[in-house]
């Protein structure tokens, strides 16, 4: 690991203003995935600025209804948050279907919304990927790619976003509560990661420097039925290989209200727009729902040896939303 | 704080370990587990993967169970960290997990057992405080201690791998001190 300095500023300014001072700093949190990647030699910051610490560590009610969690909030406490837990279920199980009870006690809101890709050759320093190094070339699209991308990738990087919790704030309309130098400002759950184009070394639209100081659960979506399944290699303690969060309202044996986001499938959480679209206003059928969740996974172009996540991904989704949908009334 | 020349490489930070107070004066990269191990000669702790895969390195800090091998140890200081060394309390005897996991033979090369118990210990306390887990029924009301059926112990120790495969008998270990 190559040495640096640390910092633990007391402030959200504070630490703004250290990492203007040290430009190439990185923010720790809970390091699960930092101290992982500096042991790895992806990451070489000169810097580190603890945020860790920050008092970002509550979750509070609005106002206006909707829930705002900070932050420092590790995912375990997320999790076991009873307005959470009551309010979005998706979000307490996908916090709960990653990583393990260990990570989960260190790991923070802010810190797994920005946790890099788990593709192999982007940790390995031998290998070409532009990911890490821009330009130099994807070691992915002929190489092991059953892990990948199926929707939205490019010929620059095929990689997938790891993080279970954001499928679930990006299914949820969940916002992101950024800060910086320019003030404050919000982005969707669902658009904060970006689609690799020409640019796969930047994951998402944040700026250099800015912090993550919370995210917004809306009021639109408390206590509206939600549900996360994830499938993967084991039981538990593995990574998605897909993943499906839905939020979904019947009422009078009609959609009006439907959100569904797939993980594994995308370099960011794949909010399925034309499924939902074709949902709102249909009867809740399971017929319906095989009809709108086709809809968006025609779009889907696998690699060579990963077209089963179109039909696992189908298969999750159906699985969720006939759970979630109530029983038709006996005749 | 915000100074802009570069900060220094090294720091000095005091935790307590096992009840008893160290100041040190450390390297900013130094993980928790190799100031345990190679600082304060604290072995039971031990590196597996050393990238949080394992559980093998698994300590309390501040109660609450962690990969100790993925924690900066600049980052805790003022921390109250417990090892495998440290459960017995002063006395001879060791806690009551330790000697379930003698009773049971809930081991073979006991390389993970360390990691394992300090797991489990904080599990036992995360269920207490009514923190569900993946396999936890979502209409288990919030906020009450979840009840720790082998499903549910064995969700909630995933983050051990045992290479010996001594799992059944972990569980058992473990449902002996929750009975
Ligand atoms: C073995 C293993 C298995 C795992 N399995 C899963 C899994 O199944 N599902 C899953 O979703 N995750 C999984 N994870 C990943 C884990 O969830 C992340 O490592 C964790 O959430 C990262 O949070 P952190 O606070 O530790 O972040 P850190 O490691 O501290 O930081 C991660 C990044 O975020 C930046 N950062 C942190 N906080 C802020 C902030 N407030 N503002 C701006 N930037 C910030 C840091 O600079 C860094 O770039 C696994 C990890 C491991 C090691
Ligand atoms: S898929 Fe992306 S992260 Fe993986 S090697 Fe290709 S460029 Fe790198
Ligand atoms: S040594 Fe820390 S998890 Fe393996
Ligand atoms: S007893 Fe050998 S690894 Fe668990």
């Amino acid at each position: 690991m190559k040495s640096f300095g640390y910092l633990r500023p007391d402030s959200v300014q504070e630490a703004v203003e250290a990492y203007a001072a040290h430009p190439g700093a990185r923010y720790l949190a809970g390091g699960t995935n930092l101290v992982d990647l500096m042991k790895l030699g992806v990451e070489r910051p000169a810097v580190l600025i603890d945020v860790g610490r920050l008092p970002l560590d509550t979750i509070e009610e609005l106002p206006d209804g909707s829930l705002r969690a900070g932050a420092t909030v590790r995912n375990s406490d997320l999790a076991a948050d009873p307005r959470v837990r009551d309010r979005y279920p998706a979000l307490s199980q996908a916090l709960l279907a990653g990583a393990s009870g260990q990570l989960r006690n260190a790991a923070t809101t802010g810190g797994n919304l920005l946790q890099r890709t788990r593709c192999p050759y982007f940790q390995d320093l031998d290998k070409p990927c532009n990911k890490r190094e821009p330009g130099s070339g994807c070691s992915a699209l002929d190489g092991v790619h059953r892990d990948h991308a199926v929707l939205g990738h490019s010929p620059h990087c095929i990689a997938t976003q790891p993080s279970d919790m954001a499928v679930a704030l990006a299914a949820l309309d969940a916002q992101v509560e950024l800060y910086g130098t320019e003030g404050t400002r919000r982005l969707p759950a669902a658009e904060f990661h970006r689609l690799p184009g020409e640019h796969p070394e930047r994951d998402t639209w944040i700026r250099p420097g800015e912090l993550i100081t919370g995210v917004l659960l809306p009021a639109g979506t408390a206590g509206v039925p939600s549900a996360y399944r994830k499938a993967r290699d084991r039981a538990s303690y593995a990574f998605a290989l897909a993943s499906v969060a839905v939020v979904l309202r019947v009422a009078d044996g009609v959609v009006d209200q439907a959100g569904i986001a797939f993980g594994g499938l995308a370099h960011r959480p794949w909010r399925a727009r034309h499924a939902e679209l074709a949902l709102l206003g249909a009867h809740a059928t399971p017929a319906a729902f095989e009809g709108a969740v086709d809809l968006e996974l025609m779009h889907a172009e696998p690699l060579r040896d990963n077209a089963y996540k179109v039909s696992l991904a189908h298969n999750l989704a159906l699985d969720v939303l006939n759970r979630l949908a109530p029983a038709p009334a006996a005749a | 704080m915000t100074s802009a020349n570069k900060p220094a490489p090294d720091s000095e930070i005091t935790l307590r370990v096992n009840g008893k107070p160290h100041t040190l004066h450390i390297d900013n990269r130094r993980t928790l587990l190799d100031l345990l191990r190679e600082d304060l000669g604290l072995t039971g702790s031990k590196k597996g993967c050393d990238h949080g895969q394992c559980g093998a390195c698994t300590v309390l800090a501040d109660g609450r169970r962690v990969n100790s091998c993925l924690l900066l140890a600049v980052a805790l200081d003022g921390s109250e960290i417990t090892t495998v060394e440290g459960l017995g309390g002063d006395g001879e005897e060791p806690h009551p997990l330790q000697r379930a996991f003698l009773d049971r033979d809930a081991f073979q090369c006991g390389y993970c057992t360390p990691g394992q118990i300090c797991s489990a210990i904080g599990m036992i306390a995360e269920a207490a405080a009514g923190h569900p887990s993946q396999v936890t029924d979502p209409a288990t009301p919030s906020g009450r201690p979840v009840p720790l059926d082998r499903s549910e112990i064995r969700e909630r120790l995933s983050g051990n791998l045992c290479r010996c495969g001594a799992y059944p008998r972990i569980v058992e270990a473990v449902e002996d001190v929750i009975r």
